[in-house]
This record gives structure tokens, sequence and C-alpha cells, in this order.
């Protein structure tokens, strides 16, 4: 028997864990336009990443492909160790949750209302809802903190408020998996980091494994043990956030002074 | 563990006139059932020879659940409710039910509160499809089922179909896609239309007719044709709730939320135009209902279309035969003025009380 030394689960020492989500030699063009060029990236069950980079690096669409909504032209996505183009959608989604982006709502819907959409993967075509689900999406509300928002239309909140009933919404989803595209871009620098502390808490109490893309590198670098850089379709760096947000990475990629951000002191 | 769900839930919810029944969709399909019942009674009773009401329904019960209510009745009384105002009744039933149920799925399957039955190209292909039957001189009747309405059928599917292959095609994003083609083979469509009525001389006011829409050529056969292809395909659809649940955030959303978005698409795009092909083959085109009664049960019970099918087909059957009876008893008048006539006013007055606006 090998001694594993308590507190230090470090994961090589375990017995080898599937991936979370997996991506090899993942290659998306549009066209003739390659927008991912060749992505190899192993996320372990647990993890908090960021997903950094300039516009147009491939950020959303790798975000895609790992939700299995945009087929790649070479490579694979897995989710646990199955392709994700194996799984039928329902599967993928109790899985996988992934926030969607702020868009206009075509009817008015209570904030239950969406957040209780997070079931749908879990429905009964003919039963419905059942109590389980009813209470995920209680639980949802009550983790992430909008109780009081219950019973107002979701189109009379705030983009803040919004950004958190969708939030919700993954989270009664009840997958393993959450990620998210830029979830901070319409919320002002308090709500930013409310929701920044709100993935930490829900990746360090509930297990959750969160990815997502964020612009703001200040935040990446103070709530995300770990950083992806991605530039041109790949991945130029992939660490802990002293590493991978040092000046002349960001000079290169970015193209700007990393000083006057603020960021990558030298 | 249930119950403290409830309570998160309960507790929040602010002091709205429409709260409760929004939160009792039972109560609301058991008032939208006594509408629907009354309707059947009514539409039976009244009419050019007023049949006693206790007649009607001792006929009724006595026809269709085989009651013996102990009111005699005359036999012209038992023809006319059963020969000719009970399948009226009953089409129009159907049909308002078919268009309601089509133009809710539109709706959210397009994500457009402008939708209706008819926006995909359906009432347009139809149109000339019974245009062109009565320009033709040809006469064939197969099972009650003239020219008209065969044509009128197979016209608003060709017409679906055309838009749909059309917009598969087309590098706009698929909804955008969808509603524009329809949009421009709609317009075409009613070129052709003009164009037909232009030169039918005689058969104009046919042709007129059938536009306006009416229930006075009923029977029980073609009732028995259209209706199983409606109630069939409502079901089918209501079986479909969490697909069109999960297009409310959008189509990659609902993706993402596990549904087929591609699959459900062409699925549901086909069961509501068979629907509406059904229904406008027998009754013509009759506008409103299948825009203003998903938006009526949308503002009561909220967007889960699990609500809003059933009570949409209940609120529509109902509709319809109420249009109807007002349409017999202003002498004829084609139905489909009565539902705008009812439907509009009704519409603007519901969206001013409505909380928010519609974001387009």
């Amino acid at each position: 028997m090998i001694a594993v030394a308590p507190g230090r689960p470090a994961a090589e020492d375990r017995a080898p864990e599937r991936a979370a989500i997996e991506l090899e030699g993942v290659r998306v063009a549009y066209r003739d336009r390659e927008v991912v060029a060749g992505v190899d990236l192993v996320v372990r069950p647990g993890e908090r990443l960021a997903l950094v980079g300039p516009n147009g690096a491939g950020k959303s669409t790798l975000l895609r492909v790992i939700a299995g909504t945009l087929p790649p032209r070479s490579g694979q996505a897995r989710l646990d160790g199955d392709p994700v183009a194996s799984l039928d959608r329902r599967e993928v989604a109790r899985r996988l949750a992934v926030v969607p982006q702020l868009a206009a709502l075509p009817f008015s819907a209570r904030v239950e209302e969406v957040v209780a959409l997070g079931r749908l993967p879990h429905e009964d075509p003919f039963r419905g809802p059942r109590p389980a689900d009813r209470l995920a999406v209680a639980e949802a509300i009550e983790r992430i903190g909008i109780a009081e928002l219950v019973g107002r239309d979701a189109r009379e909140l705030s983009l803040g408020e919004r950004q958190l009933v969708l939030i919700a919404m993954a989270v009664a989803q009840r997958a393993p998996v959450l990620l998210l595209d830029e979830p901070t871009v319409h919320l002002d620098l308090r709500h930013r980091v409310e929701a920044m502390e709100l993935l930490a808490d829900l990746n360090e109490r509930d297990g959750t494994t969160v990815v997502t893309v964020i612009h703001d590198l200040h935040l990446a670098a103070r709530f995300f043990p770990r950083i992806v850089l991605l530039d041109r379709g790949r991945i130029v760096a992939d660490g802990p956030p002293a590493e991978v947000l040092s000046a002349a990475l960001l000079r290169a990629v970015f193209g700007i002074d990393p000083s006057l951000a603020g960021l990558g002191g030298d | 563990m249930a119950a403290r769900g409830e309570v998160v839930l309960a507790v929040g919810l602010q002091p709205d006139r429409l709260a409760w029944v929004r939160s009792r969709p039972a109560a609301l399909a058991a008032v939208g059932l006594v509408a629907l019942l009354v309707a059947l009674v009514l539409g039976v009773a009244v009419g050019s020879v007023a049949v006693a009401p206790d007649e009607t329904v001792a006929i009724l019960a006595a026809r269709l659940l085989g009651l013996d209510l102990g009111v005699s009745w005359p036999d012209t009384a038992e023809t006319i409710v059963m020969e000719l105002r009970l399948p009226r009744v009953l089409t129009a039933m159907a049909v308002g039910l078919g268009l309601a149920v089509a133009g809710a799925t539109f709706q959210g399957l397009l994500r457009n509160p402008l939708a209706d039955p008819y926006v995909l190209g359906t009432a347009s292909g139809a149109a000339l499809g019974a245009a062109i039957a009565v320009l033709l001189p040809v006469r064939i009747v197969v099972l009650e089922f003239g020219l008209l309405h065969g044509l009128a059928f197979v016209g608003a599917l060709a017409a679906v179909w055309t838009v749909y292959t059309l917009a598969r095609t087309s590098s706009l994003a698929p909804l955008t896609g969808l509603l524009l083609t329809g949009y421009a083979v709609g317009s075409l469509l009613a070129a052709g239309l003009a164009m037909a009525m232009y030169l039918s001389g005689a058969g104009l006011r046919q042709i007129f007719a059938y536009l306006l829409g009416g229930f006075d050529a009923s029977s029980w056969t073609r009732l028995a044709a259209a209706a199983p292809l409606i109630l069939v395909g409502t079901v089918l659809i209501a079986l479909r709730a969490r697909t069109l649940n999960g297009l409310l955030l959008g189509e990659e959303p609902a993706a993402h939320l596990g549904v087929d978005v591609g699959r459900e698409r062409v699925i549901l795009l086909a069961l509501a135009s068979l629907i509406t092909a059904a229904a406008v083959a027998v009754s013509g085109l009759i506008g409103f209902v299948g825009l203003v009664v998903p938006h009526v049960v949308r503002l009561v019970v909220g967007p889960n279309a699990r609500l809003v099918l059933p009570l949409s087909a209940l609120v529509g059957a109902a509709l319809m035969v109420y249009a109807d009876l007002v349409a017999r008893i202003l002498g004829e008048i084609p139905v489909g003025v009565v539902t705008a006539v009812i439907g509009a006013p009704f519409f603007l007055v519901l969206l001013r009380r409505a909380r928010t606006g519609y974001e387009l």
C-alpha cells in the first residue's frame, strides 16, 4: 500500500480519475477561417478554470465545442470520458450546465419560471416536473440568494439580477460541470466581484467544476487558480495566474503594455 | 423537504390579482371547461329555428351519453341538433382548438409574439389552393370534400414545406430565415391569389367566402376527416412542451437544456402546419384566434407550455363556438369578421394591462 500524506489530495496520487472535460486536437473553422487550431485541454473534476484571451481567440467557440453545440472539424470533446457527439442532448445537459448569454425573452416570465427551465433535462415528457424538481428550483434560488426576486417578471430585472437568475437556472440543472461565457460583461464592479465569489463558492462548497470565459484579467487572476490563455485558436499558456499573466506573455498576446492595465508586474 | 420549496416560492409572490389564478391552473381549466360546455349547449340551441335549452340538453345527453333525462322532443328538433348544429359546433371547437394550439406552437418555436398559425405561409398557400380549385372547371367530391378543400389543404402544406426548404438552405440564422422566407413566400402566393381572384369572375364570391372563413358547410364527414388530424397533432405537440419551454431563452440555451433543437423544430413545424392545414381546409381562413388565445392564456398562467398548450386548446375551442354563435345570430356573417372584432380590442386591453410590454 502506498501511504498518502493526509490533506494533500494531489491528483497523481489517486487512482486515475476520469477528466470532467477533455479536448483532444480540436480544430474549428468557419468556412476557410480557422478559429480553433488544435487545442488539447484536460479539466479535472472540481477544478476552477478561466479561459482568457483577446477577442476572436476562440474562447466562446471552445465552450460551444465542449457543450456539443458546435461539432469540431477535427478532434474530439469528451465529458466524463464519453465523446460529446455520442451523447444525446439530454445526457449532455445532465453532465454539463451552460449559463446562457443574456437575451430578450419573447414572453413575460417570472424569475422562478426561468430558474425552473434548468430542470428540463430531468423532466419526464408525460408527468412534467416532480417534487424533486420543485425542490431543486427552490434550493437553487436560495443558493444564489435571489429569493427576493421570486414572483417578479424576469424582464423587469436589472442586467445584474438577470445574470444571477440565469446562474440559478444552471445551478438548478444540478450538473457537475458549469460553463459560463463572460458572465460579468454587463455587471458593475460590485456585481462582478459578487458573481466571481459566487462561482468560487459553487466550486469550493459544492465541488462544481467551473469553466468560464472572462475578459477581466484582474478578476481572473484573483478568483481562478488555473488560467488558460488562448490566442489565435491556440493555447499559449496554461497554469496558475502568476505564470500565465506574465508581462511578456500579455504583451505578446494582447499587443499592449500590461503595466497600463496594472497587470503583470515584472 | 418539498414543503420547504413551496414556502420559498410562495413567500416571494407579490400581491397580484393574477397570482391566485396563476398558481391554480386547474381552476382556470375548470372555468374553461364550463365555458366550453355552455358553448356546446348554446351553439346547438341557438339558430334560425330555436331549440329549447332543456330539449337541447336532453337530446345531447341521450345521443352522446345515452342518458334519458325524461324530456321529450320533436323529431325535427333532433334532426336539427344532430345533423346540422352539432357537427357545426364540434367543427368550430376542433378548428378553434387547432388554431390556438398551432398559434401557441409557432409563437414558441419562432420565439415571436406576433406569430400565428398562418405565419409561415399556410394561409396564403391554402387561399391560393382554394382559388385555383374555384378556377378549375373540374368538380370532384370525395367524402364530401370538394376540390376546394383538397387544394386548400395541399396548398397550406406545400407553402410551409417551400418556406422550410428555402429557409434551411439560406445563410441566415434558422429563426430569422424562417420568418423572412415565410414573409417572402407568403407575398408571392398573395400575388398569385390576387391574380386568381381577378380572373375568377363569377367564382369571386366563393373565393371570398373561403377567405373569410365559416362553419355553415360543416358536416359529420368533414369533421371526421379534420378532427383526428387536429386532435392527434395537438396531443403530440403537448408532449413536446419541454421543447417549447427550452426555446424561451433561445435556440442555443435550449440545446444546452437538453433539447435537440434541429429535430424538434422540424417535428413541431410539421405538426403545427398539419393542424393548421386541416383547420383551414374545413373552415377557411379565420384570423385572430391563433394569435390572441395563446397570449391571453400566457398573460394569465405564464409562459410554461405545459399549461399554455392545453389551456389554449380549451379557450380556443370555446371562443370559436361563441364567435360562430354571434356570426349566426347576426345573420350568417363571416366568422372571421367576428373573431377579429372580438379579438383585436380584447387583445389591446390585455396588452395595456400587462405589466411589461412585449419585446420584439
